[in-house]
């Protein structure tokens, strides 16, 4: 191991001319708000019972929430608020929330599982509605008059009926704890009285984003803080292999001033005063790395998986799905094949960590403070009270890209150089060390009776699990490449999975691939495997509808019951004017053909519907997704403008993931490193795009952010047949694929 | 090494090597935060900026390029615009930035600085683009939320808005 035994102020003098640069801004934590510093001394959660954990009343008759959820480009920030602001009678101007703060902020889990409304909206509803109620309490007290008369408006609380008498939420409690404990027994609004919540209300966080006034997490800077790169092999080998150091020759990078480098095992990164010359070294160092040859190759990774020792259970079973495809009148079977995706946030990660004998401070785009402050503490050897994780947003990452890791490494550095350190992962880094969306290979068989009723249905799924020890962890402590168990979003997803139909016969097997030895790093990628499960299911079932010769959504219509899928189904059939189609095979003429098709699906609660207009150059092979229309069922919608974005972006991500991306790698190590290596989809082919929102206030709030992924992607690739009268089973469609299938 | 370069309208000095791009100097000397770190590589937009009004890839410009050049970032943006407008004061924002604020275009908005920056460039020589031009002009800057079809709403709101200035 080599350590940086320099004193801080020795380093940054050898650091060069760039030190004084550091000071131009001010540290993130000097500018802390009183409503955070008060509650900062202490290491938290904080208890979830009290009022105070969740809600501040300020003198000023404003109020602060505090929410354990992040903002992550999806409005959550603005959605949580509104319904806090609901609940105590607050216009929107008059409450704001703090930055996410492992010694602030309260540990609702993480911002996963399209979670934030679903699961946070009734906790600070709850939290909310006690304060308001504690409020009037006090109200009650000062007025003179029983808590039922009074009634509240932008926070001035008066008696009914003569306005006179009156008292603002400030003079009650002003910047004064409410110190009392949760009651579960406080009043919450009926939906029939929303006025703030199910409204449209732009989203807080854009003006200053848009204007370059917002700090994402790559743009923290801190007082004498270092920049350092991590140096890796360039993309990932298998995961339990990591990565060895052959051979480093340090003084490669001798003619760099200021620049040194810090190992631990066989984690390596560079730092420097100079972001420049941090990047130089990292480019520059010479280093030679053990790769054993243990992966199969994109080209052979589907027969690995399906010839592995595999972990088998059912994840599902009605009736007799064998026996029922016997007595079918039409039979589909066949193998459906999905690639490991990225999440390539779009600004590769990156965070800044100091760490002091008297604590560590770490600043990451994470979507859990609370999970990356026990991973850091891991690699620093501390308790997970010793260490305060902020949350800065980065660049969209739609699950759980490489943030941790980033975070350990800037720990790590830090730790060694005794200063503030920004890790700042390169294109590279961050597309080759990513933990990849697993891929998935499917056996489906199904069948109709004579009336078009499906009778059977039958799914067998390969996949692995989540990795669970990040890259630097795995490199600086030598800890084994571990995965986390079973469970939901890596086993077969039985609601995208044919649930939402009446299927008598059904059984879903799930074959668990054992992904530590020979495979890639993977964790959650956006509705985690539901574009794969989709692509397979819902292309079978429309086989089905071809076969029988019935229109694909009257098909799906024949074979539902639930309203509630029936609704989507039928708003996104009558934006887009559905008109019934099954001559698919005859529209196979001339060189550009077009074709539409239907797809249903969702994550894990939630109902998503989605067709998709689709171009083909048959002589190119170029698919195009000229128009995508999308309807959502989520419940309550709190902000429905926020809901549309979602639905819009998730309809062109889908057309990326299924037209364009794909992970490859050789024998030793992943390939695809940058954005011309993993395309994804441009401006140029950008679908238009139609979005609809279903509201039902008296619906519990479900997830929004991931739920018609599956039901896009699904759209798609039925509609590629629906214009070329081919069944493409493997995804993305690139046009080396569409050739073979078209020839 | 010193080199001196105009940034939104101000002189600047900058003591950093000649082979230092650009965008490591308006991040750390200069603390800019519009152009953005994306890929290092000129492939994505996440840095864009204006030298001497054509849309530039700061992460792998030299600062010596731009020796004696007008940069203009995301800051500066609306500066830049009333200047070649004729406009008598600046407003607050590009009228691109208030449209992809008014559309609610973004999601994370990382890649929003390149997106208003190369817009704004389109919208300086296009005044009423088709489509097929916003497109096409746009195509080498890449968004991961997939908020294309709403930059394009936005840059045509900022068109008409633009034109409503000139009356």
């Amino acid at each position: 191991m080599i350590s940086l035994a320099l004193p801080r102020r020795e380093f940054l003098k050898a650091g060069g001319a760039m030190v004084i640069g550091f000071s131009m801004r001010g540290t993130p934590l000097a500018q802390e708000p009183a409503a955070v510093h008060a509650r900062a001394a202490v290491p938290g959660p904080p208890d979830q019972k009290l009022i105070d954990t969740w809600i501040a009343i300020h003198a000023d008759n404003t109020a602060t929430a505090y929410l354990g959820y992040a903002e992550l480009g999806q409005g959550a920030s603005t959605a949580l608020l509104q319904i806090a602001a609901e609940e105590l009678d607050l216009a929107m101007s008059q409450i704001s929330s703090v930055r996410l703060d492992t010694h602030v902020t309260p540990n609702q889990g993480a911002t996963v599982a399209s979670a934030a409304i679903e699961r946070g909206g009734p906790q600070i509803r709850a939290a909310a509605a006690e304060a308001r109620q504690a409020l009037l309490t006090l109200a009650s007290r000062r007025l003179g008059v029983p808590a039922d008369q009074l009634a509240v408006s932008n926070g001035i609380v008066s008696v009914a009926g003569d306005v006179s008498r009156a008292v603002k939420y400030g003079d009650l409690l002003g910047d004064q704890p409410f110190a009392i404990a949760m009651t579960g027994t406080a009043p919450q609004k009926m939906p029939s009285q929303y006025r703030i919540v199910g409204a449209r209300h732009p989203r807080l966080d854009l003006p200053d984003k848009m204007t370059g006034r917002y700090t994402y997490v790559q743009q923290v800077r801190l007082p004498g803080m270092l920049h350092a790169r991590v140096v890796r092999p360039l993309g990932q080998g298998a995961y339990a292999d990591g990565a060895r150091i052959a051979s480093l020759d340090e003084s490669s990078i001798a003619n760099i001033p200021g620049v040194r480098v810090v190992r631990r095992r066989d984690f390596l990164a560079v730092v420097s005063a100079n972001e420049w010359d941090a990047v130089r070294g990292a480019r520059q160092l010479k280093v030679t790395w053990d790769m054993p040859a243990s992966l199969a190759g994109t080209a052979g990774l589907f027969d690995q998986m399906r010839s592995a020792r595999t972990t088998d259970s059912v994840i599902a079973e009605k009736g007799d799905a064998a026996a029922a495809l016997g007595r079918a009148t039409h039979v589909v079977q066949a193998t459906y094949r999905g690639p490991y995706q990225g999440h390539m946030p779009f600004g590769p990660n990156c965070a800044v960590a100091d760490v002091t004998p008297g604590g560590t401070t770490v600043m990451c785009s994470t979507q859990g403070v609370y999970g990356t402050r026990d991973k850091v503490a891991k690699v620093l050897g501390v308790a997970a009270t010793n260490v305060r994780v902020q949350y800065f947003e980065g660049a969209g990452t739609f699950g759980r890209s490489c943030y941790d890791d980033a975070a350990q490494a800037a720990a790590l550095v830090s730790k060694e150089v005794g200063a503030p350190v920004r890790v700042q992962f390169s294109r590279a880094d961050e597309h080759g060390w990513d933990n990849f969306g697993p891929a998935h290979l499917a056996d489906v068989k199904a069948g109709v009776d004579a009336s078009g009723r499906i009778v059977a249905y039958e799914y067998d799924g390969w996949q692995h699990v989540w990795s669970t020890v990040e890259t630097s962890e795995q490199l600086a402590l030598g800890t084994p490449a571990n995965e986390s168990p079973d469970g939901t979003s890596r086993n077969l997803n039985k609601v995208t999975l044919g649930s939402m139909y009446d299927i008598p016969n059904l059984r879903l097997n799930n074959h668990r691939v054992p992904g530590i030895s020979g495979y890639l790093k993977a964790s959650n990628l956006r509705s985690p495997l539901d574009v794969s499960f989709a692509f397979a299911s819902e292309q079978a079932l429309d086989e089905l509808a071809h076969m029988a010769g019935i229109d694909p959504v009257e098909f799906r219509r024949r074979n539902m019951s639930d309203p509630r899928w029936l609704a989507v189904l039928d708003a996104v059939a009558n934006a887009a004017q559905w008109t019934p189609r099954t001559n698919a095979a005859a529209r196979t003429r001339g060189t550009i053909v077009t074709g539409r098709g239907v797809g249903l699906g969702t994550h894990m609660t939630s109902y998503g519907a989605a067709i998709a207009d689709v171009r083909v150059n048959r002589s190119t092979g170029a698919v195009v997704a000229t128009h995508m229309y999308g309807a959502i069922d989520a419940g309550l919608v709190v902000n429905p403008a926020a809901v549309e974005n979602q639905i819009s972006g998730q309809l062109v991500q889908a057309a990326s993931r299924l037209l364009k991306e794909e992970v490859t790698f050789s024998r030793t190590n992943v390939t695809s490193l940058d954005w011309n290596s993993y395309p994804i989809l441009r401006f140029a082919e950008a679908p238009a795009v139609t979005t609809i929102v279903l509201q039902h206030v008296d619906q519990k709030s479900t997830g929004a952010g991931e739920e018609i992924m599956a039901a896009a992607s699904a759209a798609i690739a039925n509609a590629f047949f629906d214009a070329t009268g081919a069944r493409l089973r493997e995804y993305p469609f690139t046009p080396a694929r569409v050739k073979a299938v078209l020839a | 090494m010193a080199v001196t370069l105009t940034v939104n309208g101000r002189p600047q000095t900058v003591a950093a090597a000649p082979d230092t791009p650009l965008l490591y100097v308006l991040a750390n000397d200069l603390a800019l935060n519009g152009p953005r770190f994306g890929c290092g590589l000129a492939q994505c937009g996440s840095c864009s900026v204006l030298v001497d009004g054509i849309e530039t890839r700061s992460c792998v410009t030299p600062l010596a390029r731009v020796e004696g050049k007008r940069v203009t970032t995301l800051e500066g943006l609306a500066g830049y615009y009333a200047t070649a407008a004729r406009l008598e004061k600046a407003p607050e924002l590009h009228p691109l930035q208030q449209a992809v604020i008014d559309e609610q275009a973004a999601q994370c908005g990382y890649c929003y600085n390149g997106m208003i920056v190369k817009g704004a460039e389109l919208l300086s020589r296009t005044l009423q683009p088709t489509d097929a031009q916003i497109r096409t002009a746009m195509n080498g800057h890449l968004c991961r939320c997939g908020t294309y079809p709403r930059i394009l709403a936005a840059i045509q709101r900022a068109a008409v808005m633009m034109k409503e200035a000139r009356r």
